[in-house]
Parts: C-alpha cells; structure tokens; sequence
C-alpha cells in the first residue's frame, strides 16, 4: 500500500547515484526486498514505473530479488528458512529465535551508461 | 557500467528514526508505537492508559491521522500534552513526522510518550519512527482471522492488545484460535484481552508497559 513512498526511495537514490557518476541514462536497478515486509512486487514495479517517467530511470527494469525468510535459533543456534507461520526451530523446537534475513528494503546496484 | 549503491530504500527515515531514538534516550522518554485499523480502539485505549498510569509516568501523546483533530482534542480534554499530525493522506507516520511533533513538546517534562499511528494494519510496519516499542491492538469485531491476513504487524509488534473484549459474547470470535496463530507468528509477545472503555483487563497491559519503561531505563550491558 507505501509502494509509492518505497519507490520514491528508489527512485531518487538511483538519480542522485547517477547524476553523480555521470550517467546519461539508468538501464536497470537492482532492489532486494525481504519477505517479511509489506511490498508486494507488482504494486512496486506499477509504482516505479509512474514515478520513473521523466527521469533518467525511464524505461528502465527494476529486477527486484525477493530474500526469504532466515532466523537464528536463541537455544540450539540453528539457522533455518521459514515461512510467515512457522518461525520455530526445526532443530530443537524452540521458539526463541532471532530473525536474520526477510526483512530487507534494499538497493543494491545499478547499470547505466 | 555498474555501480554499487548499497543503500537502505527507507535510509532517509531509518536514519532520521535513529535521531529519535538517541534523543528520546537523553531525555529518558520511553517510546510506544500503537497501531490498528480505523475505530480498532487506539484512542480509547490510550485514555485508558492514562487513567492506569498518570500517577506513576508524565504522559504525552501524538496523534497521527490522515486529517482532524478529534484525536488530540480528546487526549488533551484529560490534562495531557497532545499533538496533532495530520499526514494529508498518508497511510502511516514516518519519523520525520514524529520529529517535528517531539519538537513542540517539552521532553525534560515527559518519560512516556505514546504514539497513535494511523488506522492501518500494514503500512506502519514498515517504519521505523525511533519508538522503543510498537505495539497493536485487534478489535473483537475485526474478527479472528486477522493475524493469516495482516501477518506482518503481527510478526513485529512486541505486544499484541485485543480490545472490545466486552463483544465476545456478540461476535462468533475464536479467541483460542487467534491465541494459536498470534503465538506461530510471534511467539514471545504477549497477548492482553481488554475493554478500554470499561477499563477491564488494562491492568496487565499497564503492568507490561510499565516493566518495559523501568527495564529501558536500566544501563545497557
Ligand atoms: N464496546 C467497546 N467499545 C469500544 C472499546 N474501545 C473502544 N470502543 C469504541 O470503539 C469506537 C472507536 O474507538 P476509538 O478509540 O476512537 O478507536 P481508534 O482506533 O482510535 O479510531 P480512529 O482513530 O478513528 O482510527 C468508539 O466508539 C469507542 O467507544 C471497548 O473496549 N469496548
Ligand atoms: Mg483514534
Ligand atoms: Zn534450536
């Protein structure tokens, strides 16, 4: 639903990145979102495609790698993937775990010429 | 070419709510975030924290919706400092909201500072506005099939109120089966089954909110 909010982020750290190097055009972006958090992909690809035009990232593709979800385990130290549902130890069934992976809001790189 | 930018989407606020935070810790403010749908009972069940806790913690209260003033009419028609943030549209508060509302406030004259988030139960979760805690509330009428469809405020808050629990006995809501899926989700928060408007059920929540505010204050190891 702050897809556009998360896509003006995107859009204005790719630019400025830009403008910085010197680029005459952004051909691709690269985000990584994790799947803890509320984007959805779709929403994000329709927002950046709205907040993109007249800039230099017009036209550009957003590759968005989603992370799944990893936590640690407090008791045993196990580190296991999971779902929204299910984040409990596979080792020893605890439910004392520490999230390490699933909530990143990411840019990463970009290619422009 | 490449280039490497490696940067947080949301640094802008993720930095800002750290600002926050460092200063709410100088001032010795402890910081609660409390989010829910529209008419879930946030208001009401800051009034009721109030009245809990007036005597033992100076209390102020932002009040984050999308336009009006009700809200912050309401808190302080009870004696407490209320700002108002109307975010014009906006699903949810950022942090540099927050620090603009903090700056109207005398921080030396406050330890707790509750914020109301604006009604809605999947944009807020994604900031960071420099709280020590975010904490949310269902209402007994939203249902209990809540936490399978808005996982992700679930997943984050550190406490979990069920409000309007005076409705029980009108509404087909499955406690034990809310109680099951909060604990698969987020497993260490507590769930607290309250009235806000009739008071029933808000000693526990105070007490928790109370043992955070003492545990905050004590040095970090
Ligand atoms: N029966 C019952 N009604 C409640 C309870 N808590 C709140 N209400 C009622 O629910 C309605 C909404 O309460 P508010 O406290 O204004 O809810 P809110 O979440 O602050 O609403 P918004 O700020 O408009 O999103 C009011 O009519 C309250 O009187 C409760 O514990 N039991
Ligand atoms: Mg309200
Ligand atoms: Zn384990």
């Amino acid at each position: 639903m702050h897809e556009m909010g998360i896509c003006d982020g995107i859009v204005s750290a790719a630019v400025e990145a830009a403008n910085d190097a010197k680029a005459s055009r952004i051909n691709s972006i690269d985000v990584t979102i994790g799947v803890l958090t509320e984007i959805q992909e779709e929403a994000l690809q329709f927002a950046f495609g709205v907040l993109s035009k007249d800039t230099i990232a017009e036209g550009s593709t957003l590759a968005v790698t989603m992370l799944p979800a990893k936590s640690v385990c407090g008791e045993c130290s196990a580190e296991f993937g999971h779902g929204r549902f299910d984040a409990k130890c596979p080792e020893c069934g605890s439910f004392v775990c520490t999230l390490v992976q699933g909530r990143e809001l990411r840019i990463d790189s970009m290619d422009i010429d | 070419m490449r280039v490497d930018i490696a940067k947080g989407i949301l640094e802008k606020n993720d930095t800002l709510a750290e600002g926050n935070r460092a200063l709410f810790a100088s001032k010795g403010v402890f910081v609660v975030d409390l989010m829910a749908s529209p008419g879930a009972g946030k208001t009401s069940t800051i009034l009721a924290t109030i009245a809990a806790l007036r005597d033992r913690y100076r209390i102020a209260v932002i009040e984050g919706d999308i336009a009006s003033r009700v809200d912050a009419e309401k808190i302080a028609a009870h004696g407490i400092p209320a700002v108002q943030i109307n975010t014009g549209g906006a699903c949810h508060l950022e942090s540099d909201m927050i620090r603009r509302a903090v700056d109207t406030l005398d921080l030396d004259e406050i330890d707790l500072l509750i914020i109301e988030n604006v009604g809605n139960l999947v944009c807020p979760t994604d900031f960071d506005l420099g709280e020590h805690a975010k904490v949310m509330i269902l209402s007994v009428p939203e249902g209990h099939d809540k936490p399978y469809k808005y996982p992700g405020i679930f997943q984050l808050s550190e406490a979990v109120i069920l409000n309007k629990y005076d409705t029980l006995s009108v509404f087909d809501f499955n406690e034990a089966e809310f109680r099951g899926v909060v604990r698969d989700l987020n497993p260490s928060a507590p769930v607290f089954a309250l009235s806000a408007t009739k008071g029933e059920g808000v000693e526990a929540w105070t007490e928790w909110l109370s043992a955070r505010i003492e545990a905050a204050k004590e040095p970090q190891s």
